[in-house]
């Protein structure tokens, strides 16, 4: 390359490479050298390879990183529902005598929603820790050293309570459904009862995705030979899992509180 | 010891390969542009001569125009904007300009396309179901969209069109989160943030925006869906009058409710098609130019500020629609803050090729037509974006004409621009210059002919959406008699338009038959797609569009610097 060509900014180093022992500056050595770190100090440390051939984390967070842009969509998603929830609880029509009508009447919320929050919670909380349980180092190495898959043993158990909890959630949400139709609160019955079906069924199944999810992971826990796989795999469902939780609090908050 | 990664095998099957899913998607793209031009002239040719008829069809009803322009709409929009320039180029080219190997999520990739396949091939059976075609646009506004009482293409067709968009929304954000995954987590050793060429800058807004704006129009879409089907109302009134039926509904719903959601996703969508277009010509005028892009982070920083505006902007739409006038000024407001960005794209533009003695090659001047079509459509945003001026001209032809050059031709340019800047790097053979400039001077002075006049029968009264403007009696009928010979004017450079694209195909056509074979880098590029390939890791040592003065030598971005004297690091 011809000396000719004068670099912009972004090619000149913002910080003097570090040099062992005096860097000329008169200042103490930076601080942020590295100290070795992946056992043994032959460059050979993953932080030390280029970007892409880093180790597994890499595709932990490359699966976190679309999971995460994935759920940011879905949350555009419901955004929309509940915008229109307001628009729609917020409008009305003037009838034959001039008179303001407003349609909306607040669907009573069945109490076993309450318990079906509940359960969901529960669920969250087996499935983080079906998730720790797959990062947990001393299980990890075990594997590693071959002393059998104790990292998917235990995360299978957890995985299989949450399988079940999300399950009962689902049903328990089939019972509220069934408790509002024998009061013939159907989806058609009112602007309220239109936004109580439409939220709780997109919930549900978005739920369902996240079933199928956990069925596909409890397999690869089974199946896959790849540590990482299982990880990644695990840890993905999970997070979906929490985002779902979080949201139906939201929901459940805006049903319950928001007519 | 030191281990020296090597480049690895490919880890991935040839049909999940993004250079598969990216040709599928141009496929997917190429069929829906030639459905759409046959359409779109077969409804100037009916505009200009009401009595001509469609071979093996007869004289085009007024039904059956507007099936035309729902499906002339639908299909250029979705299919051709958004496939093709976003996911076509973005998957055979973003993951070598960023140094990435394959997309983040390949199988996810071939899933979305696939997606995407299936509901092109969905809209096309609207054609053959009973009913034909549906007739409401392709913004489907209710109350007309909600129920077949509407029209013949109402009931089938227009639930063919609700479930092809659904997919169509679904294949979108899954691609757009790959597009996003990848850019974010893929960057080759030494691609910051900074050194991303302006087209992965692009297609990172664009994705950002798909993200957002195509998951609201899956709930509207599902919300319609409800309206049609299930009996509930959120987008009809109380009471309604529809083709000699009174339609009760239970609640207070509104048309302007599908409005809001329907342009809360349509702006942003026509930024996603508009901006990988930006983005490659910023590269491309740099490129041939041999100047480097002025004020690089500006451009990055209005490249994001476009899509972050694109986003607030979507009232201007609906300024006719019974908008409350105080929002109306709110959204005039935003969307004439949009040209301040974008004029500053335009400058830098203009101040790359100034006085810089460009070399014309064909994507060169595609590019530049890139820019002419945008300043040309583009100087009449601000005037659409004043409600006042906006009532008078929002149904006439001056939009259509509007958003035919900004966004239809100026897209297109860009396609074009892409085809012939990338076309060794997709079939290892060049496109023949020459043929090549023929097509860019038809295409250009046709797509003025037929769009520019546009503006002028607009602005003289003529309607959009209407099927026949002739033998109507009174002083409408003496208006609209006057524009009629501009009319048969642009329905001609339509025509001629469409045949100006045969060399086009000419030239693909050659290029199999008597193909240039090429695979170095043809037009002495700088950015990491048309890095040789070697067996060492791609890392990036610099940012794009690095000259000399003289422009004959450069410092690509994948070239180690070959001394500290040269002050690279």
């Amino acid at each position: 390359m011809p000396s000719t060509i004068t670099p912009p900014d972004i090619d000149r180093p913002r910080r003097p490479d570090f040099i062992e022992g005096d860097n000329g500056s008169g200042r103490k050595p930076p601080t942020d050298k590295r100290t070795g770190g992946n056992g043994d100090n032959d460059g050979d440390g993953w932080s030390n390879r280029p970007q892409g051939k880093r180790g597994p984390r890499e595709r932990l967070l490359r699966a976190r990183t679309g999971l995460f842009f994935a759920l940011f969509g879905d949350l555009m998603f419901f955004i929309a529902l509940v915008s229109v929830f307001f628009v729609t609880k917020a409008s009305g029509h003037f009838d034959a005598y001039n008179r303001y009508i407003n349609e909306w009447l607040p669907t009573a919320i069945p109490s076993i929603l309450w318990l079906n929050t509940a359960v969901l919670l529960l669920s969250s909380v087996s499935a983080e820790v079906a998730r720790r349980a797959m990062f947990h180092e001393i299980d990890v190495m075990d594997e590693w050293f071959g002393f059998g898959r104790p990292t998917s043993k235990r995360a299978g158990i957890w995985l299989w309570v949450t399988l079940l909890l999300g399950a009962m959630f689902l049903a328990g949400q089939w019972v509220a459904w069934g408790q509002l139709s024998t009061h013939h609160a159907f989806l058609r019955a009112n602007p309220s009862s239109h936004f109580f079906y439409i939220i709780t069924i997109s919930h549900a199944v978005h739920l369902f995705l996240g079933i199928a999810a956990l069925i596909a992971a409890l397999v690869t826990l089974k199946h896959s030979r790849v540590m990482a796989t299982r990880q990644v795999l695990v840890d993905g469902t999970v997070w979906y899992w929490h985002a779902m939780g979080v949201l139906w609090i939201f929901l459940f908050a805006l049903l319950e509180y928001g007519q | 010891m030191k281990m020296q990664p090597t480049r690895a095998k490919p880890e991935h099957s040839r049909i999940t390969h993004h250079r598969t899913v990216g040709f599928g998607y141009l496929a997917i793209s190429l069929s829906a542009v030639a459905a759409g031009t046959v359409l779109s002239l077969a409804m100037r040719l009916h505009l200009a001569w009401p009595g001509w008829s469609l071979p093996l069809h007869g004289p085009i009803l007024p039904e059956e125009y507007l099936a035309l322009v729902t499906m002339h709409g639908t299909l250029m929009l979705f299919f051709v904007l958004t496939v093709a320039p976003q996911n076509g180029f973005g998957n055979l080219i973003l993951p070598a300009q960023i140094g990435a190997s394959r997309m983040a999520f390949p199988r996810l990739n071939l899933l979305s396309m696939a997606v995407t396949a299936v509901a092109l091939f969905v809209l096309f059976s609207a054609f053959i179901v009973p009913g034909g075609a549906p007739i409401s646009g392709w913004t489907a506004y209710p109350p007309l969209s909600t129920s077949s009482l509407a029209g013949p293409g109402q009931g089938w067709g227009m639930d063919a069109w609700l479930a092809s968009i659904a997919l169509f929304s679904i294949g979108s954000t899954l691609a757009a989160v790959n597009t996003l995954t990848t850019i974010v987590k893929l960057r080759c050793d030494g691609m910051t943030w900074e050194r991303l060429p302006l087209t992965v800058w692009s297609w990172f807004t664009a994705a950002l925006l798909s993200v957002i704006a195509f998951s609201v129009l899956l709930a509207a879409l599902l919300l319609l869906f409800c309206d049609r089907h299930l009996g509930t109302a959120f987008f009809l009134p109380h009471t309604e009058w529809m083709n000699g039926v009174l339609r009760q509904h239970g609640g207070d719903g509104s048309p302007l409710l599908w409005l809001h959601l329907f342009w809360f996703f349509g702006h942003p969508e026509v930024y996603i098609a508009i901006l990988p277009g930006m983005g490659l010509t910023s590269m491309v005028i740099a490129n041939f130019a041999r100047r480097r892009v002025f004020a690089y982070r500006l451009m990055i920083a209005t490249t994001l500020l476009i899509g972050l505006l694109g986003i607030v902007v979507w009232g201007h739409h609906m300024f006719v629609a019974g908008l409350n006038p105080f929002a109306g000024s709110a959204f005039a407001l935003s969307s004439m803050a949009i040209a301040i960005p974008a004029t500053a794209e335009v400058l830098s533009w203009l101040a790359m090729v100034w006085r810089s003695r460009p070399q014309l090659t064909t994507a060169m001047v595609f590019a530049l037509g890139f820019v002419s079509l945008f300043v040309a459509g583009g100087l009449t945003g601000p005037i659409l974006a004043q409600p006042v001026l906006d009532e008078y001209l929002h149904n006439t032809f001056f939009v259509v004409g509007h958003f035919h050059l900004i966004m239809a031709m100026a897209g297109v340019f860009g396609l074009f621009c892409a085809t012939y800047y990338w076309f060794p790097l997709m079939f290892g053979r060049a496109l023949s210059e020459r043929i090549g400039k023929v097509h860019f001077w038809g295409t250009i002075v046709f797509a003025y002919s037929t769009f520019l006049p546009m503006h002028f029968t607009g602005l003289a009264g003529e309607p959009r959406h209407y099927a026949q403007l002739t033998g109507i009696p009174g002083p409408t009928g003496t208006l609209l008699a006057a524009t009629m010979p501009l009319q048969r004017h642009i329905t001609v450079s339509a025509l001629c338009l469409g045949l100006a694209q045969l060399p086009f195909l000419l030239n693909l056509l050659l290029s199999v038959l008597r193909p240039v074979r090429t695979t170095k880098n043809l037009w002495n590029a700088t950015t990491m797609e048309w890095a040789p390939k070697t067996d060492k890791l791609p890392a990036a040592y610099r940012g794009p569009c690095h000259y000399s003065q003289d422009g004959n030598e450069f410092a690509p971005q994948w070239e180690e610097p070959s001394s500290t004297a040269d002050g690279g690091a």
